[in-house]
């Protein structure tokens, strides 16, 4: 099951490195906080995705087992 | 350059790698501030601050490693081995190269608990980040007296640049963590920024103060 | 006859609630969690001689399939199949905790304080059923700083740890006074000393909560259904509700005169019998300050129940009903219960501690004369952008509460560009705390 990317809005403190490096998934809102596309990661961006989970200055970002929204 | 009558390349080459570790390290720790205040460096996206936090922060070490053996290999002095980590222990200029050791113990700590971040917890690895002042404040106290390089011409101006940089950051840095709302308080904030006369905001550039709305109240 | 037993603020319910011609299976009538006599507190004597001991089953487990087969879902808002939960947590094994959720953040909400007042050891049964289902030897009962209250429940604790009736010891714990401070993670976050605010799932806290065990927390009123399921059966809990919502529900209805009555009802009981809906009435509230509002000629052809409430937009929820007299304005109701909601955000998410307080600034907007024009579409991006965007649902169910409000009153808001008003003097209606108190330990 492919993983889905989701933020942890408690500690996501709008940085906004995640919206650089994965544009294709991750847009800032009006106040620079990231809202993630739903779904899981395209096969293709797995490389740039796993550089903003590591990279996130606090860590908020997540791989996660698709919820059931 | 004088004191130095038996100097030896190593003896020289402790003592560059020994500035350029002063100069990385700095520039890791205004880095590190720069990504605390969510700044960018002109021109540049902000990934790259981070990045370049990190990566100066690999390349300081390995500097700092070639500082310190070739300091050990140098036979001018004799530094143990052991007191690269153990603070104070050298029988040369124990309390200043104790420093150095100081200092690279808290760096090689900040690095690997950087590294191991996601298994540990947040509150845990932001505790321990904070030496990192005091890994550069000791790095600062050895340089100046370790050798006299520090004390005269380009080295002493380079020394104090990098000390009022820190300072001036410093403080810049520790201003906005005074100013900084908790999180019980935040919404009353934003309320109060919302506050009657001034209108719903429609979004980034219509924002009175700061470049964001909210910017202030992260 | 008194429809269900009230705990009347005033001198009793004058609402006919009629009882349906259906069959009653013999005792299967109401009221199930308050003494018929009225709103005394039941001591441990008359509880025991009116409901026989707590029938512990004797192995943990035992109880799942017959809360399974009774249907009993969670009383605190969610409506979450208990029998689901409670396997969840039984199956962990690993040490869990048992927590009766009895923090009522809800100001307009006041069911749970009336049941642990009036029955708590029907609560406390249920405590050590949950417990014993589990495996569970941890067991807490989470409840507002309120010393009446809190001194009722410890004496009551201590009388059945004294007729060696309890099995774990229950500890009565601190609640803080925020509306979050019933969330579920909110309360495991409390629970192991930390303020009390929501995390981020996963994981939840039936995986991991208090103190990383897994906890099992249910509201009290869920508990007090499940200790009398214990002893009568799925069956005689059938006997009130529907055959898709079975059982009796507490619900706190406040009536367009100014009312506000705790009374026992079934789900499927018509709206119309529970809240006046005359011409005196012209919108209700169902399902708290996260619920929705109704016009009241919609309400009049609604039931108690999510089959009819959701596709309405509003749920059943904790059992709030508050009717709004028809000389009050709507809209300028809403934009007060939202300032309260936007400043009970825990502050943690970005999306919530920035959207919340500029939809109720809109709000407050439109609440008055000529108002801004941009103020709602404003308001309905920002209700776009915190959806879904917090660790737990405070800003979802505040735009719900919004958004209906934009629906129902909009004939009002159409009054208000025109700088008229229903009551120019905007006199509050629904219920909200004094304090606004902005003081850290207000979360711990």
């Amino acid at each position: 099951m492919r993983k889905e990317l989701r933020v942890d809005p408690t500690a996501c403190s709008g940085h906004g490195l995640c919206a650089e490096l994965v544009p294709e998934l991750v847009t800032l809102d009006e106040w620079g906080y990231p809202i993630i596309a739903r779904g899981p990661v395209p096969p293709a961006l797995d490389k740039h995705v796993r550089r903003a989970v590591t990279d996130c200055p606090v860590l908020a970002l997540k791989l996660l087992p698709p919820a059931g929204r | 350059m004088n004191g130095i009558t038996q100097s030896t390349a190593l003896w020289y080459a402790s003592r560059a790698t020994g500035v350029v570790s002063l100069l990385l390290l700095t520039g890791v720790v205004l880095l590190g501030m720069l990504v605390n205040r969510q700044g960018r460096l002109p021109g540049f996206p902000r990934f790259v601050v981070t990045g370049l936090h990190r990566n100066l922060s690999l390349l300081a070490v390995a500097f700092v490693a070639v500082h310190v053996i070739t300091a050990i290999a140098d036979s001018y002095v004799s530094i143990q081995l052991a007191a690269i980590v153990i603070p104070f222990t050298s029988s040369y200029k124990p309390v200043w190269l104790g420093l150095g050791a100081v200092s690279l113990d808290l760096v090689l700590a900040l690095i690997v608990t950087s590294l191991l971040r996601a298994r540990m917890s947040r509150r845990v690895w932001r505790g321990l980040h904070w030496f990192s002042y005091a890994a550069w404040g000791s790095a600062v106290v050895h340089s100046l007296y370790s050798s006299t390089d520090l004390h005269h011409g380009v080295l002493l101006y380079t020394a104090i640049a990098c000390w009022l940089a820190v300072a001036i950051a410093g403080c810049w840095r520790m201003a906005h963590a005074g100013r900084e709302i908790p999180r019980e308080g935040r919404a009353a904030a934003t309320l109060e920024m919302m506050s009657p006369g001034r209108g719903p905001r429609r979004g980034r550039r219509e924002a009175p103060a700061a470049q964001r709305p909210g910017a202030d109240i992260r | 006859m008194t429809p269900g037993t009230t705990v009347p603020q005033s001198a009793g319910s004058r609402w006919d609630q009629p009882r349906g011609q259906r069959h009653q299976h013999p005792g299967s009538g109401l009221p199930r969690l308050f003494p018929a006599s009225g709103a005394v507190p039941v001591d441990l004597r008359t509880h025991l001689s009116r409901f026989t001991a707590l029938p512990y089953l004797g192995q943990p487990g035992r109880l799942i399939p017959v809360l399974k087969a009774a249907g009993l879902t969670g009383r605190g808002g969610a409506a979450f199949p208990v029998h689901r939960k409670l396997a969840a947590v039984a199956d962990a094994a690993t040490r869990p905790v048992v927590i009766g959720n009895g923090a009522e953040g809800e100001p307009a909400s006041d069911k749970d304080k009336s049941l642990l007042w009036i029955s708590p050891h029907l609560v406390l049964d249920g405590l050590q059923l949950a417990a014993e289902t589990v495996g569970s030897a941890a067991v807490g009962l989470y409840v507002h700083r309120n010393d009446r209250l809190q001194d009722q429940l410890r004496a009551a604790v201590a009388e059945r740890a004294e007729a060696r009736l309890d099995r774990i010891p229950v500890e009565i714990i601190d609640a803080p006074p925020r509306f979050l401070a019933g969330e579920e993670s909110a309360l495991a976050s409390r629970i192991s000393g930390e303020p009390a605010m929501p995390r981020f799932k996963p994981p939840r806290v039936f995986e991991r909560g208090v103190a990383g065990r897994p906890t099992l927390v249910h509201n009290v009123e869920t508990l007090a259904h499940l200790a009398l399921i214990a002893r009568y059966g799925p069956d005689w809990f059938r006997g009130a509700g529907t055959a898709d919502e079975p059982g009796s529900m507490l619900c706190t209805l406040h009536q367009a005169d100014g009312r506000r009555d705790v009374v026992e009802t079934q789900l499927g009981t018509p709206l119309g019998s529970l809240v006046q809906l005359g011409p005196g009435t012209q919108a209700v509230l169902s399902g708290g300050y996260h619920g929705a509002w109704l016009a009241a000629e919609d309400a009049g052809q609604l039931t108690l129940s999510n089959a009819d409430l959701r596709p309405a937009g509003s749920f059943v929820g904790a059992g709030v009903l508050a009717a709004l007299p028809a000389d009050r304005c709507g809209i300028a109701e809403t934009a007060r219960v939202t300032r309260y909601l936007a400043l009970e955000s825990a502050g943690q998410c970005g999306p919530c501690f920035n959207g919340l307080p500029r939809i109720a600034a809109a709000l407050g907007e439109v609440a008055s004369p000529r108002p801004d024009p941009r103020a709602v579409t404003d308001m309905m991006r920002w209700a776009g952008l915190v959806e879904g965007r917090g660790a737990c649902h405070h800003p979802d169910g505040t735009v719900r509460f919004v958004r209906s409000a934009l629906q129902v009153f909009g004939e009002e808001i159409r009054l208000h560009t025109q700088g008229r008003c229903v009551d120019p003097a905007r006199r509050p209606f629904l219920p909200l705390p004094a304090r606004t108190a902005m003081d850290p330990a207000d979360w711990n």
